[in-house]
């Protein structure tokens, strides 16, 4: 390997004022080569993007401060720079990527403009040249039409074209240096595809150096030249990709593996229960012509979609977003009303229902949604938040004291829990509280729009084991939207495939897998990362 | 967007109405007389009555809107039972004074919050924050006409800089115009300064800890230019809604501090014509302030558009 681009050295930072531990991360040692793409792995609170900023000198400085250690770039320690000298190298030899790419750029500026800041901080070019290479760097990122794009605003492009915009951003002055903080967690898996391969491309063009943070295995699989495992600020393993996904040396990285989903489905045995939920012939319309916008936009965000769950079934809906895949369940729900069409609960059709005639359903089909740090009132107790739903259905505060009591072992939680507020749990205690909740309603259809895509994949493991055993002891038709197949190979009997509001292909979930019949269903599969690997590598010895 | 203006335009129709005629009802219904006000204390039930004659107000209410309105839509706005003039050209007299102040104060209020505000959320949590939100607290709590009568007394008696009161047309040097503005200007500001550097400041910090913020950063863009470039901007929309409320509440201002410096403005004119129980000169008057008002309020939304290409109407 050449002389590495970037080379940190026993790198602590530490956290200003009282955290839950005095460093964000301690004791880091890593190295980027040339041309070389290395992947930083870890759960929320490793620190693998607080290493990230440290590199970019972009600490928070009200709240975390290199304390020992340093940071080369190609040779020059960046930690002793200046403020002036530290942004002299930002964006020209080093230059960063971030997750979301809808909120990291400028929402009232011209993409064109974004891309072209970096020119008109770092270099002299006239107006008239930098348009030239932003338009360059555009075609070489594959953007369609530049010469159009170069003045749309952010809102005006899909997630992919963003990140492809805040990539050009980052490489227009052909940086060292890239830094990628979960650039495709925020992106449908075909756009992810595609934009980790530009990423590769783009990196193999100027033999960029690239530190790729993610939490994914199968990103990891799919770019990594050498992987760097973090736990709680610290490097626990780091080596060549193949060697770490294949052989991994500690209990802490086998354990992560073995939680990542296989893409096949297990073995499962028919559900021949009643039907308790069925949709007929659904459509959700959005959208009204009328004399005043005759030209208004109409969408069908639901197009006659027509699935049953049987008691004791979990049918999945895997989909892309927009895909409408959560606007069926908020039909089901009747969050939001259907345009047309049945939904039955238990035969009885709910769709065209007044809302007083409606009230003594709802309690029957409950809801968990997917962000459980918002789905829960940050100023009232779990126990409030639990038992609010059964008392609105009659039962006294004692009962449904009563009845939290019990959930909580249910959930594997302590009934003390219930006294405390909800920013004193973890994400995954908070969605076992969310689901506490539904199930305090005694619902016969549980919905889970996305419920562990918010949560690290250890914790992911754990609270679709509890869903499954929900499931199996109260006897529950459950509806799990999902977009990650890995997900819903593992937890659906059934899966439902939709695209733009349809769904293009329903079945099994082994037949699915083991055959697609639609195309966009194996585009799907082809996009899905390491497709091809299953992360249970270290799982016999470990865990 | 000229579809959504045209409608806009058409809504202050109704607005329009539903004022005139609550105006119109209130000054009815309030237990005073103005024929008894313009006769004096020594004239008698006769000569009273006659007065209300020649003013019209003997007939009924609704005859006597009919009769307004119907003018009003022809432009006449009547004659001022008071002031002996028509009312259209009294508000002509009085409308510079008032529109010249308003321009001043917003001008100071803006060019003075807006850079405090920037300042205080940059600074966040350090003793010019502290500073900026201190002087904001004092700056609402201070009524106007003390903070008047402090810098009279400061600038204008004690270090003898300014005029005491009193207001100069331009026509007659806009020198002597600039200097009888400042003091009413500046007392008037205040409260706007203060209300407008807090807002400032509040947005900005929720727009500082935005994601693009960062990217800008990571870009290599110098502090300034991220604060100005690409945080106040994407700050502005709640901004402009303060400015657009501050400039529609400066109406009551105005009539405390035309008051306090002796500038004969609307403000002055308005307290003057209630007094006198000068009905078409009140109607007239408030009319007035609330096309006024619903033009603003436009005006803001048009200006959300070309802050934000997001809102679209």
């Amino acid at each position: 390997m050449s002389a590495p681009v970037l080379e940190v050295a026993n790198l602590s930072v530490a956290i200003k004022g009282s955290g839950d531990r005095p460093h964000a991360v301690r004791g880091i040692n890593l190295a980027v080569g040339a041309n070389e793409i290395v992947c930083v792995v870890g759960e929320s609170g490793s620190g693998k993007s607080v290493t990230a900023q440290a590199v970019m000198g972009l600490l928070p400085k009200a709240a975390m401060a290199v304390e020992t250690g340093s940071i080369r770039l190609e040779g020059e320690e960046l930690t002793t720079k200046s403020d002036a000298d530290l942004r002299a190298i930002r964006g020209t030899r080093m230059a960063m990527v971030f997750q979301e790419p809808m909120t990291a750029l400028n929402p009232v500026e011209r993409v064109g403009d974004q891309i072209g800041e970096v020119l008109e901080i770092h270099t002299d070019l006239d107006p008239r040249e930098r348009r030239q290479r932003v338009l360059e760097i555009m075609r070489a990122v594959h953007l369609p039409d530049p010469e159009q794009m170069i003045d749309a605003y952010p809102h005006q492009l899909s997630g992919g074209q963003r990140q492809r915009i805040m990539i050009a951003a980052a490489l227009v002055l052909d940086p060292a240096l890239l830094i990628a903080d979960e650039p495709t967690t925020a992106l449908d898996v075909t756009t992810q595809a595609q934009i980790l391969k530009l990423v590769r491309e783009m990196q193999g063009r100027k033999k960029t150096g690239v530190l790729f943070i993610t939490h994914d295995f199968g990103v990891v699989s799919e770019i990594a030249d050498r992987v760097v495992v973090m736990q709680l600020g610290r490097i626990v393993e780091q080596g060549p990709a193949e060697e770490v996904l294949r052989n991994p040396r500690e209990d802490y990285t086998r354990m992560l593996l073995a939680s990542v989903p296989s893409m096949t489905p297990p073995k499962r045995v028919p559900v021949t229960g009643q039907v308790v939920l069925q949709t007929e012939k659904l459509f959700k319309t959005y959208g009204k012509r009328s004399l005043f916008q005759p030209r208004a936009r109409i969408v069908n965000a639901v197009n006659d979609v027509s699935l049953l769950v049987r008691r004791g079934e979990t049918l999945g809906i895997v989909g892309e977003s927009g895909s409408g895949k959560s606007t069926v369940a908020r039909c089901i729900a009747r969050l939001v009303p259907p345009s047309s069409g049945a939904i039955k609960i238990d035969g009885s059709d709910i769709a065209g229902m007044t809302e007083a005639a409606f009230r003594p359903v709802r309690q029957r089909v409950q809801f968990i949604f997917q962000d459980p740090y918002r789905s829960l009132n940050p100023r009232r107790t779990v126990g409030e938040a639990i038992i609010e739903g059964p008392m609105n259905f009659g039962l006294s505060r004692g009962e449904a004291l009563q009845r939290a009591r019990e959930l909580m072992s249910v959930v594997h939680l302590s009934p003390e829990a219930l006294d405390r507020y909800p920013h004193q749990f973890s994400g995954g205690q908070r969605q076992r509280i969310c689901i506490a909740r539904a199930l305090a309603m005694r619902p016969e259809v549980l919905i889970g729009d996305e419920p562990v895509s918010a949560l690290d994949v250890s914790v992911q493991a754990q609270v679709l084991k509890l869903l499954d055993e929900v499931r199996r002891r109260f006897n529950l038709a459950v509806l799990f939207i999902t977009h990650d197949l890995r997900v819903a190979a593992q937890v659906c009997d059934r899966i439902a495939v939709m695209q733009r509001g349809v769904i293009v292909e329903q079945g099994t979930t082994s037949d699915v897998f083991a055959a697609p019949q639609h195309e966009y269903t194996r585009a799907l599969f082809d996009a899905a990362p390491g497709r091809n690997r299953e992360f249970f590598a270290g799982a016999a010895a470990g865990a | 967007m000229y579809g959504y203006l045209f409608r806009r335009l058409l809504g202050t129709i109704p607005v329009m109405l539903v004022v005139a005629v609550f105006i119109f009802l209130m000054l009815r219904l309030t237990p005073s007389d103005p024929a008894a006000i313009i006769a004096g204390d020594n004239a008698n039930a006769e000569q009273v009555a006659k007065i209300r004659g020649q003013l019209g107000l003997d007939r009924p209410m609704i005859e006597q809107f009919v009769i307004w309105s119907g003018k009003v839509l022809t432009g006449d706005f009547g004659e001022s039972f008071f002031f002996k003039k028509t009312v259209a050209s009294l508000i002509g007299e009085r409308i510079e004074p008032t529109l010249s102040l308003a321009f001043f104060t917003i001008l100071i209020a803006v060019l003075v919050a807006v850079p405090l505000g920037v300042l205080a959320a940059h600074r966040h949590g350090s003793w010019v924050d502290r500073i900026v939100m201190g002087f904001s607290v004092l700056g609402f709590s201070v009524p106007v006409f003390v903070i008047g009568y402090l810098l009279i007394y400061l600038f204008a008696v004690y270090l003898n800089w300014l005029p005491v009161q009193g207001y100069q047309r331009i026509s007659e040097g806009i020198g002597g115009w600039v200097q009888r503005l400042i003091l009413p200007s500046v007392t008037l500001s205040v409260i706007y300064i203060a209300l407008i550097a807090r807002m400032t400041r509040t947005s900005l910090l929720e727009v500082l800890s935005e994601d693009y913020i960062r990217t800008a950063r990571a870009k290599g863009q110098i502090e300034r230019k991220v604060l100005f470039r690409h945080a106040l901007r994407n700050a502005a929309v709640p901004i402009v809604t303060v400015i657009g409320l501050g400039i529609a509440l400066l109406i009551g201002g105005v009539v405390v501090t035309e008051s306090v410096f002796t500038i004969p403005g609307l403000g002055r004119l308005t307290v003057d014509a209630v007094l006198a129980r000068d009905y078409p000169t009140i109607q007239a008057v408030i009319l007035l302030f609330s096309f006024v008002y619903v033009m603003i309020n436009l005006a803001v939304d048009m200006m959300y558009t070309l802050l934000d290409p997001r809102i679209r109407y």
